[in-house]
């Protein structure tokens, strides 16, 4: 029975590597969720049957629940909340690795069982990465669901203070790999990572999330990896592997996205004050009303809409993909620019658009658009903005010098929809809105876009 | 080779699958990429049904079992339906619906 269950884990491990790699094309990747699936069933009912199993009571009671609190998730939950959602399930992956190592480590000193240093490492490492990721993900989740402020909060003396807490708990860590017995130490080891999760995430600001998103991603598929060397399952390994690896490109490519380091993101708290004073002085902008801007796209033979948080905030997707289809229509050639960083976790545009029912093959990537630009007539602008900023290209001066954004300036025509002149999350202020092809559309950009869709038809019947 | 060995070979492996693998997934499906990742962690269910049905567990392990499941469950439950839910939004290029 015992040699069934291995083949059965390596078939499922072989069908979890698939789903990864049926996701690299929206034709395939309706497969990948199908695979994982038979992949989980698999391994549960193969651990299920691989020991002789107590406790059937809690077991099944634990499935139920969380099958009845799982659906409703899954279902209920609306696609801009999506950041949130993905916050606290990588709290919940975390938790729970990390309650399983508390439990292996309570388990075997019960009963007087020599943790071996090879046990004990990666059982720290899990417990470790478990309780700070949970915490971590809580934080993220808060700051997402705007139950917790957005911008960073620092405070004198942070960065040592985090290290310093981080130091005792790897120093007790490694008091306990050499002396397991010392069961005193676990809860302090526990509360202080439980602490650093909070302390880690709360100077990180709203803009960052894509990246801490992702980095909380890597160490929950990590911690799970690392139960896989404690239990010595290697199934558990795989798919914690994965985990982990895929979080780290993802957060490799958000980092690469805003030119900035992994302990710039950390522990750089952007969006400081360093740039708040900034210029004060009121330089003059052209606005247009709703009409102007109905002529001008209706004028354009092409446009590329730039979308960014703001969007999702205004809940502009479906109103976007009027306007999208109402322009394609009338024989304009309507595309999407998309940063990679856009947005409050990576691809969130992307879901945005598609829920909307936007076609993807009308969705661009920053650096399969940049080059068309400049034969494009309009560029509109809604609810982005730091990825549009020219400085990023220009000024050595500006934060964000360096970055790679979208070349809307290029544009014959700019327009961008925007509350008002108040500078974006990171406080800068953007040259894109002074610059004398750049039409200000100022209004939430739901009500804006449908006044747009008023004038439209009204031309098209002129 | 002994059993730590082997497992440290096959994280290395998974690893380098893993970053290759994940690095032709296209940008489009970076969300539901995260989903799925995320409910394939949730295979430390495994691991949780190892602790809380072993003979002898103490009270500790099942309750700490218990909670580690719920929440492993709860992972693998919306991970793959919400994923599901995601993809199923992405339309066919030029097929109006």
């Amino acid at each position: 029975m015992l040699h069934l269950v291995s083949y059965v884990y390596i078939v499922s491990s072989a069908l979890f590597i698939l789903s990864l790699k049926w996701m690299n094309s929206p034709v395939t990747a309706r497969r990948s969720v199908l695979a994982g699936e038979v992949g989980m069933l698999m391994a549960i009912a193969g651990v299920l049957l691989s020991f002789h199993v107590f406790n059937w009571e809690w077991i099944l009671a634990a499935f139920f629940i969380g099958t009845a609190v799982g659906i409703p998730i899954a279902y209920i939950m609306p696609m801009t909340a999506v950041p949130q959602r993905t916050a606290m399930s990588h709290a919940c992956g975390a938790l729970a690795a990390a309650l399983v190592g508390t439990a292996e480590f309570y388990r075997a000193n019960q009963i007087h069982e020599t943790l071996s240093t090879f046990v004990m490492v990666p059982l720290m490492l899990e417990t470790l990465l478990g309780f700070l990721t949970f915490t971590g993900s809580l934080m993220a989740m808060g700051k997402l669901q705007e139950v917790l402020p957005q911008r960073p909060i620092t405070y004198r003396g942070q960065n040592l203070t985090n290290f310093a807490l981080f130091g005792i708990a790897a120093a007790l860590g490694v008091w306990l790999i050499v002396d397991p017995a010392q069961t005193w130490i676990f809860p302090i080891f526990a509360g202080l990572a439980l602490v650093f999760g909070v302390l880690l995430i709360i100077p990180i600001g709203g803009a960052d999330m894509p990246t801490v998103i992702a980095l909380l991603n890597s160490y929950a598929g990590l911690s799970a990896c690392a139960m896989g060397f404690v239990l010595g399952n290697k199934m558990l390994v795989i798919a914690g592997a994965l985990d982990g690896s895929s979080g780290l490109i993802l957060s490799i490519i958000m980092c690469k996205a805003m030119n900035r380091s992994f302990t710039n993101v950390l522990f750089g708290a952007f969006g400081q004050l360093q740039v708040a004073h900034g210029h004060a002085e009121k330089r003059p902008v052209r606005s247009a009303t709703p009409e102007e801007a109905a002529s001008i796209l209706d004028a354009a033979s092409s446009v590329i809409i730039v979308p960014g948080y703001g969007l999702a905030v205004a809940q502009a997707q479906h109103k976007i993909r009027e306007l999208f289809d109402a322009l394609m229509k009338r024989g304009v050639d309507v595309k999407f620019g998309i940063h990679p960083v856009a947005g409050r976790m990576p691809g969130h545009m992307n879901v945005l658009l598609a829920e909307a029912d936007i076609p993807y093959d009308r969705l661009y990537a920053m650096e399969d658009i940049n080059s068309e630009f400049p034969q494009c007539d309009v560029a509109l602008v809604v609810g982005a903005n730091d990825v549009t900023n020219p400085a990023a290209r220009t000024d050595k001066s500006s934060p964000i010098y360096g970055m790679p954004i979208l070349d809307v300036d290029k544009a014959h025509t700019v327009m961008v929809i925007k509350r008002s002149m108040n500078p974006g999350f990171a406080g800068i202020d953007n040259e894109l809105y002074y610059m004398d092809k750049t039409l200000m559309l100022f209004g939430d950009a739901k009500t804006f876009v449908s006044e747009i869709l008023k004038e439209l038809p009204a031309r098209a019947a002129a | 080779m002994s059993d730590l060995e082997i497992t440290l070979f096959v994280f290395m492996l998974a690893t380098f699958l893993g970053l290759e693998v994940i690095r032709r997934v296209s940008p489009l499906l970076h969300t539901p990429l995260m989903s799925l990742t995320n409910a394939i962690s949730a295979i430390s269910v495994v691991g949780a049904i190892m602790i809380t049905g072993a003979y002898g567990a103490t009270m500790l392990s099942k309750v700490l079992g218990f909670i580690a499941i719920t929440a492993a469950v709860t992972n693998i439950v919306s991970g793959y339906l919400i994923t599901d839910r995601m993809l199923k939004m992405f339309k066919k290029p030029g097929g109006k619906k």
